[in-house]
């Protein structure tokens, strides 16, 4: 169980054996890596800032993980999201949930993923031909984490 | 109490932090947000629409009619766009 906030990359296959050994009676390990989006044209990207709330990550990244382990019978889980300048193609966050079973380990790595984006103080700050400019928040995001809200 | 603005609130305000005594009638995040908008210009662009303003007292998320007291810890934020 942990969650880690940091400038540097993540090791994606090293970090998912590590939980796979952390895990009691593991049978099936689910991951979620977001990057950065690329693309072309006059929309496309440069970079993006990520900007966080120190203390608060972290405690908000526990308080989210907690919940999905009250809700789902879950061996093992990591969530390692970074800040600071990111390229195209670069790794931003990496969610792993480990269970006996696959459905738990699935399930409780889609909720943890929506309710971090709707929940956790990050702020993206994008890079374009045209200037910077701060990401909208999408209405889309709210509703994907709303469904778990039962 | 304390209070630290992130991400487009930070840069309409033109600071990240700053410690303010409020009188006693703000008691609450609304009302605390009420009294800073009439700090100035910077403050009503950053808080006017109440709609893009994210709290959280104490590094936790709350809603508008949250007490305040002095000595919290007060983020206001746009909302969160991560992962």
């Amino acid at each position: 169980m942990g969650v880690r906030v940091q400038r540097e990359d993540f090791d994606i296959g090293a970090e998912i054996a590590h939980v796979s050994k952390e895990g009691k009676d593991v049978g099936g390990i689910a991951s979620f890596v977001g990057v950065v989006r690329g693309g072309e044209g006059p929309d496309a990207i440069s970079a993006m800032t990520l900007e966080h709330y120190p203390g608060m990550t972290e405690k908000e990244l526990g308080r989210i993980e907690a919940e999905a382990l009250a809700r789902w019978p879950i061996s093992a889980s990591l969530i390692v999201h970074r800040y600071g300048r990111l390229v195209p193609g670069d790794n931003i966050v990496l969610v792993v949930t480990a269970s006996r079973h696959r459905r738990a380990a699935f399930e409780a790595c889609e909720f943890l993923v929506d309710w971090l984006k709707t929940k956790a103080p990050f702020w993206k700050n994008e890079e374009a031909s045209d200037g910077e400019r701060w990401v909208a928040a999408h209405g889309d995001d709210d509703e994907a984490a709303a469904r778990w809200n039962k | 109490m304390n209070i630290l603005y992130f991400a487009s609130i930070r840069e309409k305000i033109g600071r990240a932090e700053e410690d303010v005594s409020p009188p006693p009638a703000v008691t609450d995040v609304g009302k605390l947000i009420e009294w800073l908008k009439r700090r100035g210009p910077d403050y009503e662009l950053a808080l006017g629409d109440m709609r893009a303003v994210r709290v959280a007292v104490n590094q936790e998320h709350v809603r508008l009619d949250h007490p305040v007291h002095a000595g919290d810890e007060i983020a206001l934020f746009p909302p969160v766009t991560g992962g």
